[in-house]
């Protein structure tokens, strides 16, 4: 127990050179913390919000559907299997038509996607009530982004135009009857939502849909021939690697902050075992063995983890806890990076994140504290009495 | 007494003749003026778009309905590009990039060029009986010429235009207007021949102004240049190879 108390006691004495490293490491603490605890809320609640919106517990996909792929939709539809309709007529299931169409605001041409849903569903968090109760042939709802985009309101009437089943031309007035508001631009970006039967009628696809969306751990029947299912970790495969690949960038960020705090850890190493070689042979003089020296100058460093973790703490922790609280306010901008977080983001530190950032700095540092250190192993007692250091 | 029943018998066919022809029997008429085995058009095609105004000169060599070559030569920008159409297959070679593309699916339903025709309207069969049956419903009189308005609904269902209505130059036995309409009833284009020539005792549109009439703008003008019908026009065109030629 001497060495801690010892090596504590040291860097206690050092005064305002302890304390300016404690402190710009203590940053480096609350930096990682709080860009980790940023990305993990971006995820979370993009996840979040796109698993309530649109994935709900797994899809089935029409087997010539491909999402990336806008020449597949012409025949991605096929009659909803019994297993999938039983589910549909139980509620645990919503079944979705998907045609490309064309639609004309103001005289200007824009492709768009035309889906069917039924207005009585509660598997998606999708307003489809908006639809639900409209004398207008066709009702149809927008997302806010297609109503600004496409400069359509409530109550327009707009010309959409598609083919139906056999590829025959068919165009209609369509009455945008809402404009709701989500942070899931996968069910806003140029599209329209009209019945899902009015649309079955209209294409003539009777009984036809393109995807089936599950309820939220729903369990999915099984193989169903010439539908495939896609489960939430292959739907959110994407949001994830777009997620990491933002952590990454910013992890580039602290990693310099980070650095420029060991920088400091070993400057101050460096300095001490020049400045304490008198101190250093006294000790060995002493009795001290060479790696308990090392042992003490090595625990100095680490002390000044320990000690930023403490102060990090006490600032720390109130400024996050408020953060996390009321959220952060995101520009406008943020929408067309294609997350699904709305307008605040509330970051998200779970136990693992601010365990584990303390246990890598307190790490980082002990090594980095080390380094410097093994010159001592070369140090012979009478000549580091006389102040010397080979 | 018994003249009267032979008196009839004559007159049956003489009050068919007088009826006039049937719109299948005009349909069938329009097609056989308009339709030549072979033929090379030097064309125009002027796009009026919502900011400019271009124009597309192109030359083509056509055999049957099934058989369509076409270079286009200018602009600078379009020239060296090339369209091969082999019964319902069409692909388009780029001079720029010296790639050859099938153009298929969703890709058919893209204008061409940017005008109001999409590569689908192209690849349309021309012979308009094969599709549609024709019922007189009028007759109007266009651009100082009697027509007769003709109601062609599709026989099949893989019609791109469920209904069209034609407006049929009486003496000529040209379509001088043409409406395309939705399954719905919906007017989604418009076809107007603003001038006729006659060549070879066939009457032809020399100049036709497609407007996709939801959109706005003035539509695409198509002029006719000069043509050669019954012209001989060698195999390798309508091959593949004489794409990259």
């Amino acid at each position: 127990m001497l060495a801690p108390k010892l090596a504590f006691r040291n860097i206690i004495s050092a005064g305002l050179r302890t304390w300016l490293n404690v402190v710009a490491l203590s940053f480096s603490f609350v930096v990682i913390i709080f860009l980790q605890g940023f990305y993990d809320g971006l995820n979370d609640q993009a996840e979040r919000s796109t698993v309530d919106a649109l994935y709900g517990g797994g899809q089935y996909w029409q087997e010539a559907y491909d999402p990336f792929d806008p020449l597949t939709l012409e025949d991605a539809h096929a009659p909803i299997p019994p297993s999938l309709q039983n589910l549909v007529a139980e509620k645990s299931a919503a079944a979705l038509l998907i045609r490309p169409a064309t639609i004309y605001p103001r005289g200007r041409f824009r492709s768009i996607l035309l889906k069917g849903i039924d207005p009585g569903q509660h598997i998606i968090s999708l307003p489809s009530s908006l639809i639900g109760n409209d004398t207008a042939l066709i009702p149809g709802m927008i997302g806010s982004r297609m109503s600004k985009n496409a400069g359509l309101n409530k109550g327009d009437l707009v010309t959409v135009q598609w083919r139906d089943v056999h590829g025959t031309f068919d165009a209609r007035d369509v009455t945008i009857v809402g404009v709701f508001s989500t942070t899931v631009s996968e069910i806003d970006n140029e599209q329209i939502w009209i019945p899902l039967d009015r649309l079955q009628q209209f294409t003539r696809m009777p009984g036809q849909a393109t995807m089936i969306v599950l309820k939220k751990d729903g369990i999915p029947p099984g193989n169903v021939a010439g539908w495939e299912f896609r489960d939430l970790p292959y739907l959110l495969r994407d949001l994830h690697a777009l997620v990491r690949m933002k952590s990454v960038q910013g992890s580039i960020m602290y990693s310099l902050l980070l650095f420029l705090a060991m920088l400091a850890i070993f400057d101050t190493q460096v300095l001490s075992i020049w400045r304490r070689r008198k101190e250093m042979g006294t000790l060995m003089a002493l009795g001290m063995r060479r790696t308990q020296v090392i042992g003490l100058f090595t625990m100095e460093g680490a002390f000044h983890g320990l000690l930023a973790a403490v102060v990090a703490a006490l600032y720390g922790i109130p400024l996050l806890a408020i953060v996390a609280n009321i959220g952060l306010a995101l520009p406008a901008a943020t929408d067309s990076f294609g997350f699904a977080i709305g307008e605040r983001l509330f970051p998200v530190y779970s136990p693992v994140l601010i365990v584990g950032t303390t246990a890598l700095v307190c790490i980082v540092t002990t090594i980095v504290s080390y380094l410097p250190t093994r010159k001592i192993s070369h140090l012979k007692p009478t000549d580091a009495l006389r102040g010397r250091i080979s | 007494m018994m003249i009267r029943p032979f008196v009839l018998l004559l007159c049956l066919p003489l009050a068919s003749m007088m009826q006039g022809p049937s719109g299948d029997e005009i349909l069938m008429r329009v097609d056989k003026n308009m339709f030549s085995e072979q033929k090379i058009v030097e064309s125009r095609m002027i796009i009026h778009g919502q900011r400019d105004t271009r124009t597309v000169e192109s030359k083509s060599w056509q055999r049957g309905t099934n058989e369509s070559y076409t270079e286009f030569l200018a602009p600078a920008r379009e020239k060296g590009t090339k369209m091969l159409k082999l019964k319902d297959m069409l692909w388009e070679y780029s001079a720029s990039t010296d790639r050859t593309i099938m153009i298929s699916g969703h890709m058919l339903r893209q204008s061409v060029m940017g005008s109001d025709l999409s590569y689908e309207d192209m690849m349309e069969d021309p012979h308009l009986p094969n599709i549609y049956s024709a019922t007189i419903s009028s007759s109007e009189v266009i651009e100082g010429r009697e027509c007769w308005v003709l109601d062609l609904k599709a026989k099949k269902e893989d019609i791109a235009y469920d209904h069209r209505q034609a407006w049929v130059d009486k003496e000529r036995y040209l379509v001088l207007k043409e409406n395309l309409y939705a399954r719905s009833g919906k007017l989604l284009k418009t076809v107007d021949v603003r001038e006729a020539m006659h060549v070879h005792n066939h009457w032809l549109a020399k100049s036709i102004i497609y407007r996709d009439v939801l959109k706005e703008g003035e539509g695409t003008e198509f002029h006719i240049d000069n043509i050669t019908l019954d012209a001989e026009i060698p195999d390798y065109l309508f091959s593949k190879a004489s794409l990259r030629r």
